[in-house]
């Protein structure tokens, strides 16, 4: 039978191309692709793409309160939406460009620490041990929580006079007890401590079944050759995950760039400077100040910036779009 | 790995900071949650004065909690459905067809997940808005809205990491079922499915979680009729006190369903983030 | 095979689910489409009480009685201060909105702007009553001036200065007449060992911040936009008044650094209830807070906020709610009976205890206290001594940019920092930019 003899090749471990029955079958095959796809493409350009090309719309419009009761009658601005966002003299550019600043810093910071927590508690966690199994529920738990309810406790937890983060503080006579984690120069420091304490997990789970399919044989070999713990970590973990790490690294920065929950629920209405990230920013320009032009301007500059990043890392990690 | 000794310590030390950093968040959230009100509004302390269910019976009437319940659960479980629905087509088309523009609709899919919501927040209210002007189909302010917003936003991730792990099922299996005499649909309904299990666990899952924890969108798209938890839980604090322990007590009723079911199944979501992670 | 069983079950509970999402409690479109006969409005009302449902439960009756005398139905919703200014404007932005809305008054400028909401043009202003019901400055804060106001006053409040009697009395200090006394009275009152202050400040809420920034300006006679409507917030006037309210952390120290986390004004009252601070200044709907939490009636006074020897005696903003229509109504009439029944005398005088608010009308009393000095200190604070916030259509822009860089300098003063006046008008200046080029 047909099927005997195309499997008479030795499967390889990958799905590879073969050309399946499925294949050959005419007509069938070319419209049922489509048909399955149709659901989802029609959602995704109703959802996705054409709000997206109305906001691009949007920022060579200008779109302020005196003509959001008639919006398609509002006038052209040509590119001055980008001017004043990207002007970086005049106040709105400058606020711009410092909330870019503090979420680059906070991104870059924040996905290092989830990262490094992640990949200490994979690695904690490789070898079996009794009680693994709780402890790995455990730590699931920051991330199978809702975000606003982890958020809020840290709110709860970062107030000055009856937070429990200060009372710790002066306990282990730390501080005096009475330092602002909300507003001023910490709020950064909370900002990047609320968002990793539900981004590691997440890092700890991609990193742990990642590890699951690195063959156990080559530690041992490698053990058999002496080497220590660090070395293999270094030799034989680290570039297996690779692949794993690519994606991660890039998937983390992308969900940190573009967080909002986090400082909404955190700060409220009175965001401090020193942890204004971009997304609320740009929430700040559009709803909060009826100024939609100007924040749609911003959210391109933003989708740029990203489109750009992606762009750029996977250029140069070499990896090209597979298939999803 | 070798357990030795210093792997064994290092083991200690990692897992008792992470579960500190863990846990000690937990602690204060189900602890406050049994305060009664002057604990919260006074000095921090481990433990409640007097351990009270108050706050537990309080929290739903300070503010509807058990409509934003309804409304939570209604929104995440259809967006659920539909959304796993849609993927493991699409994610089934994208895995087992080569055809024109296979490339370009998962470049594309892939890269809605970096839109900033805020870029089509308003265009999307407003197109919503023009839908119910044409058509009399009411968008904004009703779940339906908020389903169907949700279940796209799930949609890239979901058919990114089935179709991944429907890649991982030798197609023999197609092809065995493809003999009997099943159409493509019959193969993945009788075979390729039930071998995904976990990967459709997973994804069901994260898009359960998704919908179950927005804010911007449905700060945005709800009125109080219709408003979910995600935006609810904030009212607690603009009444004529903040009731903390409140607060902590809704936070936790909240989460607990979510919690509970990831856990029990995380077994199949680790397994299907596995498959589907690493190629 | 179960799994196929158990996804056809789920599917089918999906199904039925959404159906009951696409049916279920979510019609919440345009005023109801009456013609003629049987009428009904949809109106949007603030949280003035208590809670939301206590709203409801005091508008409900009210409401009722509108029905029995015109047979016109009112389908209410009362909606929070954190949604509903989002509210207004995805209503003005889908042209889905209510029929008749409460607005915060400070609002009125920049609604105006939008064209979406009915002028009260004389025919209109006739139709609930004429203009001359109302107290003067309060009807100043329809709209811009020079224009038909898009909003008619409904309930007033005013700023006052509310103070510990016991406290005053143990340290043999009279209620303060100008800043200075006020700052000296905190001062004595001020002992942080014992976990007391002289003053509670709402200084992480921007809105709080931005209306004392205007009130001390005011009492130097400066203005924030000139008659161009552009804005004028460097001026010295602006920098002095500003600095002076940041001074009372920074410089008096009668405020405790942890209120630059207060971000509204309930926080600063509380303290104020439970007797940690001995003064406060808050809008007059503080009473029910304060009762509610601890203190009772005959325990605290009130005296108008103080403005610096030889300044100008203003002590408040004109703080209230207004009333506006939507121009896209579709029962204009209705909309304006509606109108004219909440601010006649008696709807005033029945919502005014529950709500806590004075009297909009001229020769009205005030019924929201029955301390009877109470009560005249702030109708003479809102009918002499206050002053409308710029009613420009940049209003809410000059609101969040120069609040939210008070919250800030707030912020830096209470982590240890210091503020000038250079910073000052540099905050100042920042704010005034960012308003200019948003315009």
């Amino acid at each position: 039978m047909s099927v005997a003899t195309e499997t008479a090749a030795p499967a390889p471990a990958k799905p590879a191309r073969n050309r399946s029955r499925l294949e050959h079958r005419p007509g069938l095959n070319r419209w049922l692709p489509y048909a399955l796809l149709a659901p989802a493409v029609l959602l995704e350009l109703f959802i996705h793409i054409i709000p997206m090309l109305v906001g691009i719309w949007m920022s060579f419009v200008k779109l302020t309160k005196f003509f959001i009761a008639n919006w398609s009658a509002a006038p052209s601005a040509g590119l001055g939406n980008y001017k004043v966002a990207l002007d970086f003299n005049n106040a709105v550019g400058e606020g711009l460009l410092k909330s870019f600043g503090v979420t680059v810093v906070f991104s870059l910071v924040t996905v290092a620490f989830s990262w490094v927590l992640g990949m200490a508690a994979a690695v904690a966690l490789q070898p079996e041990f009794r009680g693994r199994g709780l402890v790995r529920t455990l730590f699931l738990v920051p991330y199978a929580l809702p975000a606003y309810a982890g958020i809020l406790t840290w709110n709860f937890m970062l107030q000055r006079d009856t937070g429990a983060v200060n009372h710790v503080l002066e306990q282990l006579h730390l501080s005096d007890g009475g330092t602002f984690w909300l507003i001023g120069s910490n709020a950064l420091i909370s900002l990047i401590t609320v968002a990793g304490w539900k981004l590691w997990t997440f890092a700890f789970l991609t990193l742990m079944a990642g590890m699951q399919s690195i063959p156990r044989d080559l530690y041992e070999a490698a053990s058999v050759d002496g080497a220590g713990n660090i070395r293999q970590w270094r030799n034989i973990t680290l570039p297996s995950l690779r692949p794993v790490n690519l994606v991660l690294v890039l998937v983390l920065f992308l969900w940190t760039f573009s967080d909002f929950n986090t400082p909404y629920v955190l700060f409220g209405t009175a965001q401090p400077p020193a942890g204004d990230l971009i997304t609320f920013h740009i929430y700040n320009a559009s709803f909060l100040t009826w100024n939609f032009g100007t924040g749609a301007a911003m959210s391109v500059l933003l989708l740029i910036f990203l489109m750009i990043v992606t762009g750029a890392y996977l250029l140069i990690t070499g990896r090209r779009s597979r298939r999803a | 790995m070798r357990e030795t000794r210093g792997f064994k310590i290092y083991r200690g030390v990692t897992l008792t900071v992470l579960g500190l950093f863990v846990l000690v968040p937990l602690y204060v959230m189900a602890t406050s949650s049994l305060k009664p009100l002057k604990d919260v509004q006074g000095a921090f302390t481990w433990w409640p004065s007097n351990l009270t269910l108050a706050p537990f019976v309080d929290m739903w009437k300070t503010v509807p909690l058990a409509k934003y319940f309804v409304n939570s659960t209604i929104v995440s479980v259809a967006a659920t459905v539909f959304s796993v629905a849609i993927a493991i087509l699409a994610a089934f088309a994208v895995s087992r067809f080569k055809f024109r523009g296979r490339t370009v609709f998962t470049t594309t899919v892939l890269s809605t997940q970096m839109f900033p919501g805020v870029l089509f927040l308003l265009p999307l209210f407003l197109i919503f808005v023009n839908i119910n002007n044409q058509f009399g189909l009411q968008l904004v302010g009703t779940r339906l809205g908020l389903i169907i917003t949700y279940l796209t936003f799930s949609l890239p991730f979901s058919i990114w990491m089935l179709a991944g792990y429907f890649d991982s099922i030798p197609r023999e299996l197609d092809e065995a079922a493809l003999v009997d005499g099943c159409g493509p649909m019959g193969a993945l309904w009788r075979v390729v499915l039930p071998a995904a299990r976990p990967g459709v666990i997973a994804v069901a899952i994260y898009s359960f979680m998704t919908a179950w924890g927005e804010v911007l969108f449905a700060s945005v798209m709800t009125t109080e009729a219709n408003r979910t938890l995600s935006v609810g839980l904030r009212q607690y604090s603009t009444q004529t006190n903040i009731y903390w322990n409140q607060i902590m007590a809704a936070a936790l009723v909240v989460s607990v369903p979510v919690v509970i079911g990831f856990l029990l199944a995380q077994r199949h979501f680790v397994a299907g983030v596995t498959a589907g992670a690493v190629k | 095979m179960r799994l196929r069983s158990l996804v056809a079950a789920v599917a089918a509970t999906a199904l039925g689910i959404s159906l009951a999402a696409c049916g279920g409690g979510d019609s919440d479109d345009a005023s109801g489409g009456g013609s003629g006969g049987d009428q009904t409005l949809t109106y949007w009302a603030s949280n003035q009480g208590t809670s939301l449902d206590n709203d409801k439960e005091v508008l409900t009756p009210v409401l009722q009685k509108f029905t029995q005398d015109t047979g016109i139905k009112v389908n209410l919703e009362v909606i929070g201060w954190n949604d509903l200014q989002t509210r207004i404007q995805t209503a003005i932005t889908s042209g889905q909105a209510p029929d008749v809305v409460n607005i915060g008054n400070t609002w009125a400028a920049s609604l105006q702007a939008t064209d979406a909401f009915l002028p009260f043009d004389g025919d209109a202003m006739t139709a609930i009553g004429g203009k001359d019901k109302f107290v003067p400055t309060a009807l100043a804060t329809g709209g811009k001036e020079g224009t038909d106001p898009t909003s008619v006053p409904l309930y007033g409040l005013a700023y006052g200065l509310y103070y510990n009697k016991a406290m005053f009395a143990a340290a043999g200090l009279q209620p303060p007449k100008t800043w200075e006394e006020m700052v000296s009275a905190a001062q004595k009152l001020t002992n942080p060992a014992k976990k007391q202050w002289g003053m509670a400040l709402a200084a992480g809420s921007y809105t709080e911040n931005v209306h004392f920034a205007f009130i001390n300006a005011a009492q130097n006679k400066a203005d924030w936009f000139n008659g161009d409507g552009k804005p004028t917030f460097t001026g010295d006037g602006n920098v002095q008044g500003v600095l002076r309210y940041l001074d009372l952390m920074q410089k008096d120290k009668v405020a405790n650094p942890s209120n630059a986390q207060y971000d509204n004004g309930t926080k600063s009252v509380n303290d104020f209830a439970t007797k940690k601070v001995a003064m406060v200044i808050n809008q007059n709907n503080a009473d029910s807070s304060i009762v509610a939490n601890g203190m009772k009636a005959g325990e605290y006074g009130v005296v108008p906020f103080p403005a610096p020897a030889g300044g100008e005696q203003v002590a408040s903003h004109v703080a209230g709610i207004n009333l506006s229509v939507f121009k896209n109504t579709k029962h204009k009439d209705a909309a304006l009976k509606f109108v004219k029944y909440m601010t006649d005398a008696q709807t005033q005088t029945t919502l005014g205890k529950p709500f806590s608010s004075l009297p909009v009308l001229k020769d009205a009393k005030p019924v929201f206290t029955t301390d009877a000095a109470e009560a005249a200190t702030f109708q003479d604070v809102y009918n002499t001594k206050s002053k409308p916030l710029p009613l420009v259509p940049a209003e809410d822009q000059f609101e969040s940019t120069v609040g939210k860089a008070m919250n800030a300098m707030f912020a830096k003063i209470a982590t240890g920092g210091t503020v000038t006046a250079d910073d000052v008008k540099a905050a100042l200046k920042t704010a005034e930019d960012q308003v200019a080029a948003s315009s």
